[in-house]
Parts: structure tokens; C-alpha cells; sequence
């Protein structure tokens, strides 16, 4: 299979250049795809697809027939990212993150920001995210967002933006180790070749920075991961994550407080918990502190934690850096704390909160896409060049009503990768969602989330909306020190195929 | 380990083990009829009383032809102990455990599931499903090899011996009671070649007819009764799976052997003393289906028994009284 149909048009594509040669990083890549023997790039797919499918990598299909699984769909043409690019993009989440939480700290203390005029009150007090019950609080270390997944997109022009800040719960950093893994079985070639940096540590860096948040007198902590159980569609990377970490897997059930220490039922009786990475939103973690209604949480666990007795990560009330409104502000919020010019900038924001931005936002709806402070996942919002008129003024209605729920951001061009579409090559928009873990230091995985728009001309990337994966490669510079290794790759030799 | 894990553990090995004596009983049946006299009825009611669901059975399907059992036992959703609800059930519980098994265990007990799902597709399984059987088994002993060569013989694993040991204790109970129901229906055919064949196939669908020649060499009721209840050796045999099944409980609690803690080990205690010092010919005296039931009863107890002393870790009165309070005020 070549690339000799592939065109670019007029996108910005991570593969080829403007001129239709590879880039410098990808060029290795797209010498071994083409040297393939015809039929074989196929072949491999769905091996590879086979594999995700037998290896139970799938996620429930709701409203199917029951028992109807799928496999979160799969790519494999691969995100090449330059080490010079790289870098600069760990420098800027670092940045990013550090202010965040920063940002969250005051939000809960002193609230200086507000004070002096960055961040509007009101617009604080509206979000959904806010947590009352935080106020005062200071959480193990003075850390609050441990693990964050930040979407990136590129545009048209080459630039990179940040689209969103996920800091509670974000998910898909199961399949970023996954996908490497069945690239490696089948690419070890590429592999030998290439300098593709490492991402199998990360759970082992999400160790470390777990149990750095252990009470400090715990010698060996323990660490759990709480998830809401296997109706969860995220359940897989919840016990793959508990399995590579070496640690329990819990639900809500398992755990009760007891004296206000946090405990588990085991076969030996009572056991008692130092650290919780919890995977359940704020709202279902204790239903005597939030929703009384919760099934999934542990009735008493915000004392307990309140007491210094368990560390649970990230830290409750964390969403608020990442309310889509908040988001606008982030650039400000770097500047404030840092002092700093923002290294990752964001797309540009209309806040329709201010009467102005407002009324640029009706004026324009066909042309941006107007998104709801509070959803994920793809819902709640609006692409304006792809809807009807009628579309665009029914959510035109919606903001009007609750203008603090809205933003709005120019359509952008995302770029694309080459992707294979019936057996040929065609190019699909991709985004990328970096992991970034903060404990003793933070650490930003070299790797990702591509997720890319399976459907044609699409640039909604979301799994529940027809999305797929990629394997994102970040190449090691070649002057690194020795510690840095380079993954040479696993496979035993002569598993070449 | 956590309760709720020991508990899924327990239950993913017990139904792996089922869905394989569920292929098991159904092949001694084909083996029966096969070999069945020209013109004897066919006998697909007592293989449904032998697995204790009839009453689901006769509600929902009447009387019991060959497409109807295969169909109930081999893939009905409905049916909890049909093959397939057990590999279903089985996955379900490895999900949720999936970080304390080994990831060759759940790649393989996936695939086997996989494997009943589509054949439960196949709208042409029922005409012979002679293979799919074949296939459950092999499955499930690879299942047991996978477990035992790449999961720490720790609490876990014990967990999993412990489940698997005692379901097959009682299937193979189980079987033996086919061939009561069956007898109960052509009585006077015993001491005839008829009957050494029919013990023959017993044997054969617990997979010990060769074992058994070696140990016995002619058939017999009475032989046959006592390798599959008694023999130390067999690893099918009743008496072995109860011997396994105790050194495994008495390793999780770290009770030794001989004495008790919980009552699951007085009664599991009990049940192998009770084999250990019975002999074949007061057990057929007294009657052997009458025997096989108490023992079944008994198993039941020891299961109830576990699920009490480590499934079921009871919150504290005083956690209960803060729980209470707190949620008035």
C-alpha cells in the first residue's frame, strides 16, 4: 500500500508537508509502510483489531442488542511529534498545570484573584464545578489536579492551542499504553529504527506520585483506585490501570470509614486505605457530603480526608479549573501567578457572559462553534458551519437564556494524519491529549491520546461520536543523556513478521 | 484480598468448571442413547432432573425433547446454568478482577467466551453440537492450566482452586445421578451388558474410563461407584476434589488442617471424614441416590458456609450507629 494518491488539499497534515514529501520525522515511517508487501498494511489492522477485540479493550455499546461490544477504533498510521515540538509543548503544560493549581488554591484560600479583578466573581460562583465544601481546605502536599489530560489541537497555520483542560477524572491513557503494545508486536521493525520515546512507565510514575500523598508516617502505603464498577464505559482502564500499578481495585462498597480512617473489606477482615485515586466525579464521592443519593461513593469519606487520614486524587473541587468558561481565562490566570507570557496558547474565546462577546456570538453562530460550560464528550454543543439555520437559532435560544453556560470558538481547521479507509490512505482531523501527572514534580508523559474523526471531513474525534485512535510517536532528541532511553522495542527476537 | 474480589474469583472458576460438566453431562447422555438398545426411548427428561433446574424447564419448555434440553442447556440466556450464561457469568466476574488474574487468563477466558457467543449465533448449533461440547471442555481445562502456570498459588488462586474443586465435586456427584434417573426407568435391565455400558459411559464423561481400567480392570456398579466417590488419586473423583478443596480453605484462613475456625471448615471437615470412613457397599445399601443428595446438600452448606466467613464481612454495629446518626442530622 503507498501514499502515491495521498493528497493534502489544504490542510495542515502531520505526515506530509505542503509540498507532498514526508516530513523529516516521518519519513522512516513512511518508507517502511510503502515497502510492505501489497495487502499487508491491511493484514495488520486487523490483526491488530483482533487482538484489542480478544484482549477485552472494548467498550459497551448502549442501546444495542445486549452483549454487543465494540473495540474503540484503531489506526495505524501513527502522530509523529518532532522532539523540538515536543518540547516545547511539555514546557508549556508544565506551566499550565503549575498555574492551574495555583489557581485552585487561591479559589479555595484567599480567592486574591477575584479580588483584584482577573476573574470575575460571579462567574466563579455560577460554575457547576465549584465546591463549597472545599473552602479552607489544604489538600495533601498542596497539590490538587495530580492527573490531568489537556486536549491539544493544531491549526491551519502550524500552531498548537489547548481546547480544554480535563482535570477531574480524564480517561484514555489506558489506550495511549495499549496501542503502543500492539504497535510494537506489529512494527518492530520501526520500532528498531526509529528513536520513539518510551510511554510503558507511566504507571509507574502514577505510583510514585500516589503514594507521595500518603499521610507522611505511612512507611508502605496503601494505594487503591475506586471506580464506579463495570457499568462504567472507562471500567477497562480502571482495572488496567489498578493491574499495572500492582494495586486494588475498589468500589464503594468495598470501602467504609471506620473511627475516620478509610477501610476495606477483605478476606482477613478490615484494611486500612492510605491513598484513593478515585475515577467517581465529586458528586458521587460521599453521599453525606454531596449527593445524598449516591450508590458509588463512601458515606463519611470527606471527613476522613478532611482529617488528613487519606489522600484522594485528584483533590475535590478540582473541576473548577477546568469549567469551559474558566478556561477562557487561563491566559490571565498564567500571567497573574507566573508572570509569565502563556507558552500553549488557547483557541480564541468568546465568554458569552460578557454582553459584548455576546452579541458577536448571535451574530455569528454559523461560523463558530458554540459549546456549553459544563458537558463533555461531544454533547451540548454546536458546530455552526455544519448545522441549518433553524439548528443555529434554536441554540441561539439556549445561550440567550443562560448566556455564564456558554462559550464560543472560531471553527478551526484541525490538522489531519493519514488514515486507512478501505484500503487506501485518506486524511482525517486528529487532536491530542497529553497525560500529566503533578506530585513531586510534574511529569508530562511523552506520548497521547490522538484521537482522530473517523467520519470524512469531521472533526468531532469524540469515541461516542464515531472517533478512533492513534499511536502517537514523540521522538527522542538525538542528544539526549543515557538515562533518557529510547525505546528499542520489547519484542523478542525474530518475532518479526 | 478484598472480599468482593475472593468472591469473583471464587465464582469465575465455579462456572468455568460448570460450563465444562454441563458439556460433560450432555455427551454422557448422547453416549447413553447411542449406545441404547434399537428401539429404546430416548431419555432427555432425567438429564434436566440431574442438574436440579428442571422446574425452570418444564415451565418454560414442557416436555423434554433433544432440541429443547440441548437448547436449555447449551445456550439459553435465560437458563443460569446453560453453558453459555456461564461463560457469560464467568467473564463478568473476571472483569471485575481483571487486575488480580493473570492478563493470559483473561485473553484466554475471553476468547472462550467469544467462542460460546458466536456458536450461541449459530442457528444450526443444536443439530450437533458434539464439537462446541469438545471445544467447552478443552477450554476450560486450558482455562485451569493457564490459571495454575501463570497466577501466584497465592490466596487468589486458592480462591479459584477452592471453587472449581468443589462444583466439580458436585457435578461429578451429578453425574453419577444420571444414571440413577436413567435406571429408575429400565430397572430390569440391571446386571445386563446394557447396564456395563451404560456404566462404561459414565465413566467416559467423567473422563475416567481409561483411569479406571487401569485401577479396576472389569466394570462394575459397585467399582464404578467407588473410583468416581472414593479414590484419592482420580482427580475427578469426589473424594479428591473435597481433599483439595479443604487443603485450599484451610490455606486462606491459615487454620491447620484437622481443626476449625469458621464453621465452613467444621462442615467441610465433617464432609471429608464422612468420605474418608464411608465404604461403597453401605453407601449403596443405604442407597445411592439418597447419599449423593445429602452430599450435595452438604456442599451447598460449605459454599453458604464461605460466602458467610469471607464474602460477607459484616460493617461494625458502631460504624452502623455513626453511619445512622449522621445521615438525621
Amino acid at each position: 500500500m503507498t501514499f502515491s494518491g495521498y493528497v493534502v488539499e489544504d490542510h495542515f497534515d502531520e505526515v506530509f508537508g505542503e509540498n507532498g514529501h514526508p516530513r523529516t520525522t516521518a519519513r522512516t515511517l513512511v518508507q517502511n509502510i510503502e515497502q510492505l508487501p501489497p495487502g499487508e498494511l491491511v493484514n495488520r489492522q486487523k490483526a491488530a483489531e483482533r487482538a484489542l477485540l480478544q484482549m477485552g479493550i472494548t467498550f459497551n455499546v448502549y442501546g444495542a442488542e445486549a452483549g454487543t461490544e465494540k473495540i474503540f477504533p484503531f489506526d495505524l498510521v501513527p502522530r509523529i511529534v518532532s522532539a523540538t515540538e515536543w518540547h516545547r509543548i511539555e514546557k508549556g503544560l508544565k506551566q499550565r498545570i503549575h498555574a492551574l493549581n495555583l489557581f485552585i488554591d487561591d479559589i479555595y484560600h484567599g480567592q486574591k484573584i477575584i479580588k483584584d479583578g482577573v476573574v470575575p466573581r460571579d462567574i466563579l460562583h455560577s460554575a457547576t464545578s465549584y465546591r463549597e465544601q472545599c473552602i479552607g481546605w489544604n489538600p495533601p502536599r498542596g497539590i490538587w489536579c495530580h492527573i490531568t489530560g489537556t486536549d491539544l489541537v493544531r491549526h491551519r497555520d502550524g500552531q498548537i492551542y489547548v481546547l480544554e483542560d480535563n482535570l477531574r477524572c480524564p480517561s484514555g491513557v489506558s489506550y495511549v499504553l495499549e496501542n503502543r503494545q500492539v504497535m510494537k508486536s506489529l512494527f518492530p521493525k520501526v520500532f528498531s529504527s526509529a528513536k520513539i520515546r518510551p510511554v510503558s512507565n507511566y504507571p509507574l510514575k502514577l505510583r510514585d506520585m500516589l503514594e507521595y500523598l500518603a499521610p507522611e508516617h505511612i512507611p508502605t502505603p496503601r494505594v487503591v483506585l475506586l471506580t464506579p464498577g463495570i457499568y462504567n464505559s472507562a471500567y477497562f482502564e480502571h482495572s488496567f490501570l489498578a493491574q499495572q500499578m500492582g494495586i486494588e481495585l475498589v468500589e464503594g462498597r468495598d470501602l467504609l470509614v471506620e473511627d475516620g480512617y478509610v477501610v476495606m473489606r477483605t478476606t482477613k477482615g478490615f484494611e486500612r486505605v492510605d491513598v484513593i485515586y478515585r475515577r467517581i466525579d465529586d458528586d458521587f464521592l460521599d453521599p453525606e457530603c454531596f449527593r445524598p443519593d449516591s450508590q458509588l461513593g463512601v458515606p463519611g469519606l470527606m471527613e476522613a480526608y478532611k482529617a488528613g487520614n487519606v489522600a484522594l486524587a485528584n483533590a475535590p473541587g478540582t473541576g473548577i479549573a477546568d469549567d469551559k468558561v474558566i478556561y477562557a481565562y487561563v491566559p490571565r490566570i498564567v500571567k497573574y501567578y507566573l508572570s509569565e507570557e502563556i507558552i500553549l496558547p488557547n483557541v480564541p474565546t468568546y465568554i458569552c457572559a460578557e454582553e459584548k462577546e455576546l452579541n458577536y456570538v448571535l451574530e455569528h453562530m454559523n461560523e463558530l462553534v458554540v459549546k456549553a460550560a459544563n458537558e463533555s464528550g461531544g454533547y451540548g454543543m454546536l458546530v455552526g458551519p455544519h448545522s441549518t439555520k433553524e439548528q443555529c437559532d434554536e441554540f441561539a435560544e439556549r445561550v440567550k437564556a443562560n448566556p455564564r453556560n456558554y462559550i464560543a470558538q472560531p471553527t478551526l481547521a484541525l490538522s489531519r494524519v493519514p488514515t486507512i479507509v478501505d484500503g487506501h490512505f485518506e486524511g482525517r482531523h486528529v487532536d491530542l491529549r497529553p497525560y500529566i501527572l503533578c506530585g513531586e514534580e510534574i511529569f508530562v508523559l511523552p506520548g497521547g491520546l490522538t484521537r482522530v474523526a473517523l467520519k470524512k471531513g469531521s472533526l468531532v474525534v469524540n469515541s461516542s461520536q464515531g472517533g478512533g485512535s492513534k499511536d502517537t510517536w514523540v521522538l527522542a532528541d538525538t542528544c539526549l543523556s543515557d538515562h533518557e532511553a529510547v525505546e528499542v522495542d520489547c519484542a523478542p527476537a525474530g518475532a518479526e513478521n | 484480598m478484598l472480599s468482593r474480589v475472593a468472591d469473583s474469583v471464587y465464582w469465575m472458576s465455579r462456572y468455568v468448571e460448570r460450563a465444562e460438566n454441563v458439556a460433560r453431562f450432555i455427551e454422557v447422555n448422547f453416549q447413553l442413547m447411542l449406545d441404547a438398545p434399537a428401539g429404546a426411548d430416548q431419555q432427555w427428561q432425567p438429564l434436566v432432573n440431574t442438574t436440579g433446574d428442571h422446574e425452570d424447564f418444564d415451565k418454560r419448555y414442557g416436555s423434554a425433547t433433544e432440541e429443547g434440553v440441548l437448547r436449555f442447556l447449551i445456550i439459553d440466556p435465560q437458563n443460569p446454568n446453560s453453558i453459555f450464561s456461564c461463560l457469560r457469568a464467568a467473564r463478568e466476574n473476571a472483569r471485575t478482577v481483571r487486575e488480580i488474574i493473570s492478563s493470559e487468563m483473561w485473553l484466554h477466558l475471553n476468547k472462550y467466551y467469544l467462542m460460546v457467543n458466536a456458536a450461541a449465533a449459530n442457528p444450526r448449533i443444536l443439530e450437533s453440537p458434539e464439537e462446541l461440547l469438545g471445544d467447552v471442555k478443552l477450554a476450560s481445562h486450558l482455562f485451569t492450566g493457564i490459571t495454575d502456570a501463570t497466577m501466584a498459588h497465592g490466596e487468589a488462586w486458592h480462591f479459584c482452586r477452592l471453587g472449581r474443586k468443589l462444583e466439580r465435586a458436585d457435578k461429578t456427584s451429578r453425574i453419577l445421578d444420571v444414571k440413577y434417573y436413567i435406571l429408575l426407568r429400565s430397572v430390569e435391565e440391571i446386571g445386563t451388558t446394557f447396564d456395563d455400558i451404560q456404566w462404561a459411559a459414565v465413566l467416559r464423561s467423567a473422563s475416567a474410563f481409561e483411569m479406571y481400567r487401569k485401577r479396576n480392570g472389569r466394570i462394575s456398579p459397585r467399582g464404578v461407584v467407588e473410583f468416581l466417590m472414593l479414590d484419592r488419586e482420580f482427580p475427578r473423583a469426589i473424594q479428591f476434589c473435597l481433599l483439595a478443596a479443604r487443603d485450599s480453605l484451610h490455606a486462606i484462613s491459615g487454620t491447620p488442617v484437622g481443626t476449625f475456625r469458621y464453621p465452613s471448615e467444621k462442615l467441610m471437615g465433617q464432609l471429608c471424614s464422612d468420605l474418608s470412613f464411608a465404604s461403597v457397599d453401605e453407601i449403596i445399601k443405604g442407597g445411592l441416590h439418597e447419599y449423593l443428595d445429602e452430599l450435595q446438600n452438604k456442599l451447598n452448606q460449605v459454599g453458604a458456609g464461605i460466602h458467610d466467613t469471607f464474602f460477607a464481612l459484616k460493617t461494625p454495629e458502631r460504624v452502623k450507629k455513626t453511619v445512622r446518626q449522621s445521615q438525621t442530622q
